[in-house]
């Protein structure tokens, strides 16, 4: 007998730059989408968790972006991509607490330097690919 | 099998199968089959919304029949905190309970009074070392259900203390039997005034393993129109309120929250809002807080479906009502500084996950490709002409064999416009 693979599924969605009233919609769409395929509570949260900060960062610094959920037999990947200024300094970036976010954003309660050091705890596995100028893809997964 | 009883139902003679409560249905419950609205009683939560906007009054909600407290000996009538608020310029809570002595009740054990000491066991839960936070409330039934059904990762964040109906119920009948010892336990009846159909449910079904102490539930509709025939407030009244401000004020939102002195808390009223609150608390983006009120009702408990006046003007009333009131008039023993375990819930109802396509994640996602694929094909308009709330809701009824692609009028639209073109073309070929 041939195990048989289901064909991973993918999601898509456009994050809308600049608009803080919409950021979440996709980590929270997500989340729905996952609860209807059955995959536990545990993992459904770290992906929203993964997902939302990562959403609010592109909303922050990149003017939006997409992001794309793929989810498979072992791990619920998720890749974020924008077209924004890029991180210059990745290890700096990754340290709790470093914030680039501007004040205005600081005011709503955003930007105390925990979205990528949270993202990272939540997820099995984590890549940041930037280049400055150009834009930046974040690759998450979190295995069942 | 489902077996949860629920008190939200449909009166097929009056429903028109016009979609607006499925339209509202926040728990997507609700389909139109035959020109009839049908709820899927997995996915019901009781919140009412239905029954709230059904232009034609055909949702309702199936009580017991005050008539039936009759059945019993000794009757206690439990009326929630929100009755209090149904009456203009009322002064004095006791006029409420002597109406309700009035029209047959033995007795009148107030819920406020028992919300108090439910207050004071909340706040010494929130000491207690080692629980989540935040404590999210569990004294409205429809989000205790919500978060059972959707958010399986709260459910440690939940009070597991009795909420207020319960602990009145439980007082109420032990005190009546030692007051009056030639009474048997069955002969006692503990009715709730309730204000929603939620309350209902939770009479009947319990939460997790525990059984309600509730033995019946009556509309709170259905007791005002007694009660307004025999309350006189010319004549003096002696009796007075069981509860101070804190009791009542659990009838609106903020009221729970606000008793437990601690500004650390968040109150949400209406099932939109608090979906989008535990929402947000699930991915961690809350501030620090305490505790969580949340009221699947505008305004609170007076809000609920079952109430008669406009929940903001209910509100208003019970601003004035409290007035004169003291803090509070119940609170634990000062040397009690434990909860009693009576007081806790047994445990939490298991994790029954909505709208999971199948029990094998495999076979879920193949259907799910395959809703996505068909939803891409739909319209997208969301109309609800083909009974299904939204494109999405529809391709998934599809896929999972509960409806007919054809019942879309849009696609069926622009089947007929093509044949009405191949029709035209076919006669100009045989003109030619």
């Amino acid at each position: 007998m041939v195990n048989y693979m289901a064909e991973p599924l993918v999601f898509h969605f456009e994050v809308d730059g600049d608009n803080f009233t919409s950021a979440g919609q996709a980590s929270v769409q997500v989340k729905k989408n996952l609860r209807e395929l059955g995959i536990d509570p545990e993992t459904i949260r770290r992906v929203s968790i993964a997902m939302y900060e990562g959403e609010i960062n592109m909303v922050i610094h990149a003017h939006g972006g997409v992001a794309e959920v793929i989810v498979s037999d072992e791990s619920v990947e998720i890749i974020l991509k924008d077209t924004g200024p890029g991180i210059p300094n990745i290890e700096q970036a990754m340290q709790e607490g470093f914030s680039t976010a501007p004040d205005n954003v600081r005011s709503l309660g955003f930007g105390a330097g925990m979205g990528l050091p949270n993202m990272k705890r939540y997820t099995d596995y984590m890549h940041i690919d930037s280049v400055v100028g150009v834009g930046t893809t974040i690759t998450m997964k979190v295995n069942y | 099998m489902n077996t949860y009883i629920h008190s939200v139902s449909l009166d097929s003679s009056k429903c028109t199968g016009c979609t607006t409560c499925m339209k509202h249905c926040p728990t997507e419950a609700i389909r139109v089959r035959n020109g009839c609205a049908v709820i899927d009683s997995e996915r019901c939560i009781d919140c009412g919304e239905c029954i709230r906007n059904c232009p034609n009054n055909a949702k309702k909600s199936i009580c017991n029949s005050f008539d039936e407290i009759k059945n019993y000996r000794y009757k206690i009538a439990l009326p929630a905190p929100a009755l209090m608020a149904q009456f203009d310029n009322l002064d004095n809570v006791g006029y409420v309970i002597q109406g309700l002595l009035d029209i047959g009740f033995d007795e009148v054990f107030e819920v406020a009074k028992a919300a108090e000491l439910v207050s004071d066991y909340t706040r010494v839960y929130l000491q207690t070392e080692g629980i989540k936070k935040p404590v999210i409330s569990t004294a409205c039934p429809v989000v205790a259900r919500l978060i059972a059904l959707r958010f399986p990762f709260l459910k440690d964040n939940l009070l597991p203390l009795l909420p207020p109906m319960e602990v009145a119920a439980a007082m109420a009948k032990e005190e009546a039997l030692k007051a009056h010892p030639e009474l048997k336990r069955e002969e006692i009846c503990t009715c709730f005034i309730s204000p929603c159909p939620a309350k209902v449910s939770y009479a009947r079904n319990g939460f997790g393993s525990y059984k309600s102490a509730v033995d019946l539930v009556v509309s709170m509709s259905e007791i005002y129109l007694r009660l307004i025939n025999v309350m006189n407030r010319d004549r003096n009244c002696d009796i007075s309120s069981q509860s101070g401000r804190i009791g009542v004020s659990w009838a609106i939102c903020g009221g729970e929250g606000s008793a437990l002195l601690n500004d650390k808390i968040l109150a949400a009223d209406g099932i939109n809002n608090v979906i989008s609150v535990l929402d947000q608390i699930e991915d961690g983006n809350i501030p620090p807080i305490d505790f969580v009120e949340l009221n699947a009702c505008p305004g609170g408990c007076v809000g609920g479906v079952l109430t008669i006046e406009n929940p903001y003007v209910a509100k208003n009333r019970l601003h004035t009502l409290r007035r004169y009131m003291p803090i509070a008039l119940n609170s634990v023993p000062e040397d009690e500084s434990y909860i009693p375990g009576e007081k806790f819930l047994p445990d939490m109802p298991s994790y029954k996950p909505l709208n999971r396509l199948s029990d094998s994640i495999g076979e879920s996602m193949r259907l799910m490709a395959k809703i996505q694929a068909l939803r891409r094909e739909l319209p997208g308009i969301d109309c609800g002409s083909c009974g299904a709330p939204n494109c999405r809701a529809f391709a998934e009824d599809i896929v999972m064999g509960n409806a007919d692609r054809n019942e879309c009028i849009i696609a069926y639209k622009d089947l007929i416009r093509k044949y009405i073109r191949e029709y035209d073309g076919g006669e100009r070929d045989d003109s030619q």
